[in-house]
């Protein structure tokens, strides 16, 4: 175990400098560079340009330099924890990112819990009562959960939130607040504005687990080793725990990988909608402005968090299930 | 009462959309104490639903629509319990669920937990009805292993499912079962999905436990050779209703009933007498004037000179199991699947292959079909002029060529045909594949070969679920016969089919083997099933061919340990011919480094095969001749 433990992580390594070069080569592929789309937008709203100074800023940047020793002085300040500088907003983007990293993690973990433990006890309800009303009543809500836009959903609840409770729309907090440090009257004006979004961000996903949980747990349900516990006189609760529940839920520890990145960049236009203070929103500014090592910073914190998610749910299948052997297998 | 259990006028019901259905229509029988009953039938005649009535287990859609099932536990002698009437989730059916009444299930591959280990699954059982502490119920679960047979019941507790051969997983199904000491035993079927020598094992560990544990025994089965060795008395079942019952000397020695008569006449046995045939209960009909019948019959006539029609010598193959991870150094472990295997068979033969699961039979007809790829060896295969045909060598269109002259039949006629393809679409792919591009006189084909096969031609437009086991092998027939090949090898064809169905698909293909002058290869674990369709028999142990003759000579003189062991585990259904379940070969009978000399199997010894006449070879150590011989004479004085 522990050998597979270290060949996976030594194996993260080329993922990711892979990972790396593709997402700094792809962000370089559009002609230009950040000056240019700067000195562009300056000269159209008439302003003159000084020659000097952007070249002085090229070479500052290191713009002038060839894109591989761009590439390498990006990747060493990564390893080192330097995410290099922000064009468009004039500061290293650790500083730049920070709060919003933050957020952008409490949101998506309370997204995440919400799914798992909304979708749990309604996914077993409705594959032990297939067919009842309760059932047919949850698959029609989880229809229409997976249909409508996020955005919609978002646009929606935000009027009738501010029309019922009175919380003023949009923000994960009221204003007085943003960039204030942490105290304990910020972290309620969080949890106040946080559950809108949450619930937003979190419904499509909702929808769909209860519908896949539903499927697997039927497919376990009528296996044969379901009617050996039974006839072992257990009762019908603890069998479906002891048993189906733990084959059902494999595929659910699969998908912790995908679940995170997701979490993290999936829901832009909700953020942009809710004014949200969260990465999706600079993440496709950057990438609009050319601002490589902000747009290179999120991607490659989001293909990290693919790696090790991918990583994690493997160990924990590994721990889980008896049937997953370390190591190849037979090959014909 | 002085019964365990009586069944009384029990009927259940199931809820359908198109209407209620009674799959058991007031059945009555009752269980002695100490007793073995077996309840026959063939699939759908309801047998299961009355085991799965007693211990509560009915499906959904079922209910117990009236009668009585009167349990008198002899630990409670005074109390005698309807279970009919208790709610089967109800604390006191599951008192008794697992407690007093257990049950063991047909498919050990699918009835444990494959995320649980055996001890787990065990103990579960004790957990439930022993107040124990769990060192002591982790004591009695070990006893238990250590009672079924488990070599080291220690390590055992520890192992998965998945890590254990069936014969093994049924034996953790049985201790399971077993290990609260219960006064009834429903066996569903329990070794149907077992090769012979471990049947036998598992049917003498019922046996021997039932006396040690003095309990009774419900054994459902339509293995009637299982019947006659088991069971004290018999209850025969038909489409819900109970034809016959009475003790299995009444039974088998004075049957009565038409339906038990008919039962009998389609199993087949070993003293058939030649030319005998097997009575299904439902006979095929097809058209006489079908043109695909009519058109083989003018194949030119075979002859004794005619070279054989395959030749395969000395094919090699081993598979190899990798071992190690990405940065590890990978370790090859490899696996003999065959071992040098030469055999021929000649135009119009039904050759029989028979040997256990993990034998290397389905391997070696792989091999032949090109499926897989052999280590070393030649397979020559001769077309309809005699001209050879290098298999192992043809390439693209010349092996899409060859594909047309040998088809292959499977096993399990659920998966091997696409739930979604329709009858026509399935018969006709090879067809299809084959060039033949005209739809209508594609579609005219096929229902040419469903009537050659005895499907009904109206039903052509169909998809598979909705015909039965048997029906679908029937199918699976027409599609191999579809490209008119001169080699057919069945893989296992009736193993999963009920005894009646299994006779009409026996008789089905002889008469298609005449008709048409195709040539067989039959795989099968069954003796009297290769006994009744094969005129060759081959035996094959661990990827090498032990034994082969004629099936007259196989089967009354058997040489190789191995296939005397296959023979006398093969349960008869006649009386007088009880298994010999005291003196049963154990599982060393397949160890061939337990076989003796000079049959044993080491590196020391080169082995070949000897002549003992009459085309009856068997596999000895090279030069035993004199031992071989004086070991032959002492076994025929004996």
């Amino acid at each position: 175990m522990l050998g597979y433990i270290v060949n996976r992580i030594l194996a993260m390594i080329p993922t990711l400098l892979i990972i790396s070069a593709i997402i700094f080569t792809l962000i370089q592929l559009p002609p230009g560079d950040f000056l240019e789309t700067q000195i562009a937008e300056m000269q159209s709203q008439g302003e003159n340009v000084d020659q000097e100074k952007i070249d002085y800023l090229r070479s500052e940047y290191g713009l002038d330099k060839p894109m591989y020793v761009q590439y390498f002085t990006w990747i060493f300040g990564l390893v080192q924890g330097d995410l290099g500088y922000s064009f468009e907003h004039e500061l290293p983007v650790n500083e730049v990112i920070g709060d919003r990293i933050t957020l952008t993690i409490i949101l998506a973990l309370a997204a995440t819990i919400f799914t798992y433990v909304v979708s749990f006890p309604i996914g077993i309800y409705t594959a032990i009562n297939q067919y009842s009303i309760g059932d047919y009543v949850f698959s029609f809500v989880g229809f229409i959960g997976l249909a409508t836009p996020n955005f919609l959903l978002a646009l929606i609840l935000l009027y009738f939130v501010n029309l019922w409770f009175g919380t003023s729309i949009g923000g994960l907090m009221d204003e007085q607040f943003i960039g204030q440090p942490w105290s304990y009257e910020k972290a309620l004006s969080v949890l106040e504005h946080l559950w809108v979004p949450v619930v937003v961000i979190g419904t499509s996903g909702t929808a769909g687990m209860i519908r896949r949980l539903r499927a697997n747990l039927l497919d376990e349900l009528s296996k044969q080793y379901v009617i050996t516990a039974k006839a072992k006189g257990q009762s019908p609760l603890k069998i479906l725990i002891k048993y189906p529940l733990r084959m059902a839920i494999n595929p659910f520890i699969a998908d912790i990988g995908s679940i995170l990145p997701d979490l993290l960049s999936g829901a832009v236009l909700v953020a942009v909608v809710m004014g949200l203070e969260t990465t999706g929103p600079m993440l496709v500014e950057s990438l609009l402005s050319q601002d490589m090592y902000l747009a290179g910073s999120f991607l490659i914190i989001e293909a990290s968090l693919v790696v090790i998610g991918v990583f994690v749910s493997d160990l924990i299948l590994a721990a889980v299930d008896p049937r997953i052997r370390l190591g190849g297998g037979a090959v014909k | 009462m002085n019964d365990l259990l009586q069944v009384n006028d029990l009927r259940v019901a199931f809820r359908l959309p198109e209407g209620e259905l009674n799959a058991v229509k007031g059945v009555t029988f009752r269980i002695p104490k100490g007793k073995t009953v077996s309840l026959v039938g063939e699939s759908g005649s309801g047998k299961s639903v009355v085991s799965q009535a007693i211990m509560g287990i009915l499906p959904k859609v079922a209910r117990i629509a009236g009668g009585k099932i009167l349990f008198a536990d002899p630990k409670t002698p005074d109390q005698i319990v309807d279970i009919a009437q208790i709610h089967p989730d109800s604390r006191q059916m599951r008192n008794i669920r697992g407690g007093r009444i257990s049950m063991v299930f047909q498919e050990p591959m699918t009835s444990l937990s494959p995320v649980h280990t055996i001890g787990n699954q065990i103990c579960e059982a004790l957990e439930l009805h022993r107040s124990m502490s769990s060192s002591q119920s982790l004591e009695m679960t070990t006893d238990m292993l250590r009672m079924v047979g488990f070599p080291d019941p220690v390590r055992a507790m520890q192992t998965y499912p998945f890590e254990l051969s069936g014969g093994l997983r049924q034996r953790a199904v049985i201790a399971m079962a077993l290990v609260c000491h219960p006064a009834l035993l429903v066996a569903d079927e329990p070794t149907t999905a077992l090769d012979v020598t471990i049947q036998a094992q598992i049917l003498k560990l019922i046996k021997d436990l039932q006396i040690e544990l003095d309990m009774s025994v419900l054994m459902i089965t339509h293995d009637l050779g299982v019947v006659t060795n088991m069971a004290d008395e018999v209850v025969v079942m038909y489409h819900g209703e109970i034809m016959e019952s009475g003790t299995v000397e009444d039974i088998f020695r004075h049957a009565s009933h038409p339906y038990l008569k008919a039962l009998l006449n389609a199993v087949p046995r070993f003293d058939m007498k030649p030319g005998e045939r097997l009575k299904p209960i439902r006979e095929i009909k097809q058209d006489e004037n079908n043109p695909i019948l009519k058109a083989k019959r003018q194949r030119r006539a075979i002859t004794d000179e005619d070279p054989p029609l395959l030749e395969v010598k000395n094919i090699n193959k081993s598979f190899s199991i990798r071992k190690g991870g990405l940065f590890s150094k990978n370790t090859e472990e490899k696996v003999i699947a065959v071992d040098d295997i030469s055999f021929y068979v000649k135009r119009g033969e039904c050759l029989g292959l028979v040997g256990e699961s993990g034998c290397g039979k389905t391997t070696l007809s792989k091999i032949i079909m090109r499926a897989l790829s052999p280590d070393s060896g030649s397979i020559i295969f001769r077309d309809q002029e005699n001209n050879p045909i290098d298999v192992l060598g043809l390439e693209k269109s010349e092996l899409f060529d060859f594909r047309e002259r040998v088809q292959f039949m499977f096993q399990d006629p659920y998966s091997s045909l696409n739930p979604r393809m329709t009858v026509q679409e399935l018969i006709g792919e090879p067809l299809l594949i084959h060039g033949m591009k005209n739809a209508i006189e594609r579609r005219k084909m096929v229902e040419r070969l469903m009537d050659v096969v005895g499907l009904a031609p109206m039903h052509i437009n169909r998809y598979p679920h909705s015909f039965s086991g048997g029906q679908r092998q029937r199918i699976g027939i027409a599609r191999a016969l579809a490209l008119q090949p001169d080699l057919l090898i069945c893989d296992e064809p009736v193993s999963a089919l009920d005894v009646s169905i299994q006779a009409q698909v026996l008789n089905l293909l002889k008469d298609l083997k005449e008709a048409l002058g195709l040539t067989y290869i039959f795989i099968s674990h069954n003796l009297a099933v290769i006994d009744y369709v094969a005129d060759r028999i081959m035996v094959m142990c661990r990827g090498r061919l032990v034994e082969t003759a004629p099936k007259e000579l196989l089967f009354k003189n058997p040489v190789h340990p191995y296939t005397q062991a296959l023979v006398s585990a093969v349960p008869d259904p006649d009386i007088d011919r009880p298994l010999d379940l005291h003196h049963l070969i154990s599982s060393k009978a397949s160890d061939p480094a337990l076989w003796p000399t000079p049959y044993t199997v080491n590196e020391a010894t080169e082995m070949q095969m000897f002549n003992l006449g009459g085309g009856h070879f068997v596999r000895a150590g090279k030069g035993s001749d004199a031992l071989l011989m004086s070991h032959l004479e002492t076994e025929g004085a004996s």
